[in-house]
């Protein structure tokens, strides 16, 4: 009797072990259904591997008339290594469900999904792309914060105002892809290096090929592929759920 | 069934021939075990998916030439590095491998490093000797150092880079962070340089505490600092009503009136004739290149060096108000703060204005009595149980050594020393994160309070404490790069002093000592004419458009401003070249017109700089349009020539000017002699 006693103590332990393993959101019950789920913020933005992003992702369900559903299940799930808190929920009152991610272990761009059920049991989903830079992008994004970016992100933040508007000839946000993604890499580091003028552009881009090494010129290119948005084509790995 | 085991027993081990044959058998199938385990090794089934994949490929070839077979071993005797990673991890240094989705045969991401030089587990950790997935990455019983996760990587770079990386963002940020909130007044940390981190965020003395501020408000303070500003470094102790109002007690008790006492308010301060004048002079005076305030519309306005002063008012007493407004240094002598000088009817209406910020809802629940000598006495035992004197000065109490654990090597620390707790991963990350987010989940008897740290915070401070391993310690010293020190620089005599009284060191650097918030000073006297100097110190105009911190008007008398203007012209002289050697009446009329050419076209400098106010708009550099009123010829060259060499990170890019076009810009620039950018602006 004993054995089986121990055995069965064994094997009740080695599940619950099992089962912490697992990370398989606990089944919610929804209370309501909607017809379309949306992101409503927090998609195409720039992290790093393995990290928290800075904006939690929050998606929004949807009735037909496109004002959000209350209490309507949502689940997030991603390629391997990709966390979410939570990585299931009711929505709120407004319709929306906020989780923050943590992206996975390699550089690259991540396609997370959101999704929940219809009124008829079908899954319904929305894509969320997330960009994680490795080291040399980051590398590349430092840079680009102390060199670039005043001149060449439309956008102003109360510590730095852009630049942009003061140009004659405005210069291509680094997240341009459908232009930059057609240029090649010598050519981006031939503007880095010996300024506009060096591709018959406006001199208005100063060379930095004196004031930057090589590697940081290097760098900045691959910071700019892993940004480029629609996506450049050699930049790099894909991760999406299998 | 007896029998037949007899006769099983008789057929192999019958008679002395069988059973040596028999016995010969079991021998040669045992001693087939270890091939057979090597052969069906784990490390072999990926070498045969590697030559697969790359058998695949169009450079089949060439990567089929690089590959060697068997056990793979980067060995590096002097940093104790025996790693097998590359025994599976094979296209490591493949280049035409980058786009694998195998993580095990990509080639690695660029880095600075050669894996022949420093291995896999210097970075990344794990257990370099094992040839088996489970034992190399994840903890084991022999072994308990798991691969370190992605989020926490830069701590591998941080045990040799004492210094900020560029590409090291969540290092230097954790670094800072430690620093900012004084993780080190209790826990001692020794860097592998020899050095010792220090805390930069000044923690108030309490001494006088009673001249300063009231009961009610310390209680709330103390129960949470949060809650008054949301930007407070001080952490939370989480006391219990009883504990708080125990501890206030105590704090007030001890407190001594300042020496000579604080004057009481003048009658005028009381009503502020005109309350825009308040605002106005908090604006002049730029108390918010330091200081955040909430303005009307709910916004955070200002920087972080200082204290946030919306609620002011209700935490400061008006005579300690008007006394610090007027001179820091009565109450505080080692303060940040400059010591303006204002005339009495700018104190008073600063007074007022600063008066008139309050929150009385921080303090509108707290009802305390009078202070029993019991209660006294319990509150100095929290105060010595709790080490708030390892931070603030406090009559009585001497400051704690080694109050808190060291932490120099809290990166290494053996898992079999730590208590987990429920809710805390299973591994020193695990651990380490849990006691930054959340210290008093380990046990309600631990002393170390809450701080108050974003997720992202919390991962920062992590990745830099796991940098403080065995391995920064105790490797050869050619292998790190030291931190940057700040030197004891102080200036001499009369000025010297009166660069103290002003705190020019909170904001400015001079020769390696002082803050980053401003420009570096070192060579200010070559750069800069004498005028130019009086008149900036006199009433400091806009340098930098685009910039929210400003140097603030001190209100100097002409006395002081002459003796820190003769003090830096003669003093801060670069050794380079002799700020006279090139004299503006040599310029011609070409040359200057030379310039403007190239200003506007080939170089472009209006994109960043402005000229002249009607046609230019750059403002990421400092505008020009009085330049040749500011600066020294020789030194606008200079600066043209190599900016990074006259001041090491400025973002001016370098142009490889030649000679004559420098000297002509230069003849263009120092012909810009227009009024200060607020007078233009003014126009």
């Amino acid at each position: 009797m004993k054995p089986l006693l121990i055995a069965v103590c064994a094997v009740t332990l080695l599940m619950a072990g099992c089962s912490r393993k697992s990370n398989q959101p606990a089944p919610l019950q929804s209370t309501a259904a909607g017809t379309a789920i949306v992101e409503s913020s927090g998609g195409k933005q720039i992290g790093y591997a393995g990290m928290l992003l800075d904006q939690p992702v929050v998606v929004q369900v949807n009735d037909a008339s496109g004002s959000g559903v209350a209490g309507a299940a949502v689940y997030f799930s991603g390629p391997s290594g990709v966390g979410f808190t939570p990585a299931a929920a009711l929505t709120d009152s407004s319709g929306q469900v906020t989780s923050t991610i943590e992206l996975g272990q390699q550089a690259g761009r991540y396609k997370l999904l959101a999704s929940t059920r219809d009124a008829s049991g079908k899954t319904i989903g929305v894509t969320i792309d997330e960009v994680a830079l490795g080291y040399q992008q980051t590398v590349g994004a430092q840079l680009n914060a102390q060199y670039c970016v005043r001149c060449h992100d439309p956008e102003s933040t109360p510590q730095r105002v852009s630049n942009m508007d003061n140009l004659s000839v405005k210069p291509h946000p680094f997240t341009e892809g459908d232009t930059l993604n057609k240029m090649s890499d010598a050519d981006l580091v031939a503007i880095i290096s010996h300024g506009g003028p060096a591709l018959n552009k406006s001199p208005q881009m100063p060379p930095w090929g004196y004031t930057l090494s090589k590697s940081d010129i290097a760098a900045l290119v691959s910071y700019i592929r892993a940004v480029a948005d629609p996506p450049y084509e050699a930049g790099g790995l894909v991760y999406a759920q299998k | 069934m007896k029998n037949k085991l007899q006769a099983l027993w008789r057929l192999f081990f019958g008679d002395s021939a069988r059973a040596f044959g028999s016995a010969s058998a079991i021998l040669l199938v045992l001693l087939a075990v270890a091939p057979a385990k090597n052969y069906f090794s784990e490390w072999r089934h990926y070498q045969k998916q590697y030559l697969h994949l790359i058998r695949g490929r169009a450079d089949a070839v060439t990567l089929e030439r690089h590959f060697q077979g068997g056990i793979q071993q980067i060995w590096i005797p002097e940093q104790q590095v025996t790693d097998r990673c590359t025994t599976c991890h094979l296209g490591m240094k493949e280049a035409s491998l980058a786009d694998v989705s195998s993580v095990a045969f990509r080639e690695h991401p660029v880095i600075p490093h050669k894996l022949t030089e420093f291995g896999c587990t210097t970075c990344h950790r794990g257990q370099g000797a094992a040839t088996t997935v489970e034992e190399a990455h994840s903890a084991t019983e022999q072994w308990e150092q798991p691969l370190l996760p992605a989020k926490y990587i830069e701590a591998g770079c941080g045990q040799c880079h004492l210094e900020n990386q560029t590409g090291t963002p969540f290092l230097n940020q954790g670094r800072q962070l430690i620093v900012s909130y004084g993780c080190t007044h209790c826990h001692t940390i020794k860097q592998g340089d020899g050095t010792y981190i220090t805390p930069d965020d000044d923690p108030p003395s309490l001494r006088h505490i009673a001249d300063k501020t009231t009961r009610e408000w310390v209680y709330a303070w103390i129960k949470d600092p949060q809650a008054y500003a949301g930007t407070a470094t001080m952490p939370n102790y989480h006391l219990n009503d009883d504990d708080a109002r125990d501890v206030s007690a105590f704090i007030l008790a001890q407190s001594m009136p300042l020496e000579p006492p604080l004057q009481p308010v003048k009658a005028d301060t009381k009503a502020p004739a005109d309350p825009a004048a308040g605002t106005s002079l908090y604006g002049q005076s730029f108390c918010a290149s330091c200081h955040a305030m909430q303005n009307a519309a709910g916004m955070m306005v200002g920087g972080n060096v200082g204290p946030e002063l919306t609620g002011i008012g209700t935490k400061a007493k008006p005579e300690w108000l008007q006394d610090w407004v007027a001179n820091p240094n009565h109450y505080d002598p080692g303060t940040m703060m400059p010591h303006y000088r204002f005339d009495a009817a700018q104190v008073a209406t600063l007074t007022g204005f600063l008066e008139s910020k309050t929150e009385p809802d921080f303090v509108a629940n707290v009802h305390l009595d009078a202070a029993t000598p019991e209660q006294i006495e319990h509150g100095k035992r929290l105060v010595v149980e709790n080490g708030c004197a390892s931070c603030h000065e406090i009559n009585g109490i001497k400051k704690p050594e080694n109050f808190a654990p060291e932490l120099s090597r809290i990166g290494s620390k053996p898992l079999n020393q730590l208590v987990f707790v429920e809710g805390v991963e299973h591994s020193l990350p695990g651990y380490v994160a849990g006691k930054v987010r959340n210290p008093r989940a380990f046990g309600p008897s631990l002393k170390m309070p809450q701080f108050k740290f974003t997720p992202q915070q919390i991962d920062a401070v992590t990745t830099a404490l796991l940098a403080l391993t065995d391995r920064a310690q105790t490797q050869p010293p050619t292998m790190r790069i030291a931190s940057v020190q700040q030197t004891k620089y102080q200036p001499a005599g009369n000025a010297g002093q009166l660069m103290g009284d002003l705190r020019c060191f909170t904001c400015h650097m001079i020769n390696g000592h002082g803050g980053d918030m401003a420009p570096d000073l070192t060579w200010e006297g070559t750069a800069v004419q004498r005028e130019w100097l009086t008149q900036f110190l006199k009433n400091p105009e806009t340098l930098r458009p685009a910039l929210i911190r400003r140097m603030p008007k001190f209100n100097l008398p002409d006395a002081e401003i002459n003796t820190l203007a003769d003090y830096m012209m003669t003093v801060y002289q670069t050794p380079e070249f002799d700020r006279d050697s090139l004299p503006v009446s040599q310029f011609t009329p070409a040359q200057v017109e030379q310039g403007r050419q190239l200003f506007y076209s080939k170089f472009a400098c209006q994109s960043c700089h402005i000229a002249d106010y009607k046609n230019d708009k750059g403002y990421i550099g400092p505008a020009l349009a009085a330049n040749g009123k500011r600066f020294n010829a020789a030194w606008v060259y200079h600066w043209l020539k190599d900016p990074q060499a006259l001041r090491p990170g400025t973002i001016e890019p370098n142009q490889h000017m030649t000679d004559d076009e420098a000297r002509s810009l230069t003849a263009f620039l120092m012909s810009l002699k227009s009024g200060g950018a607020q007078e233009a602006m003014k126009k």
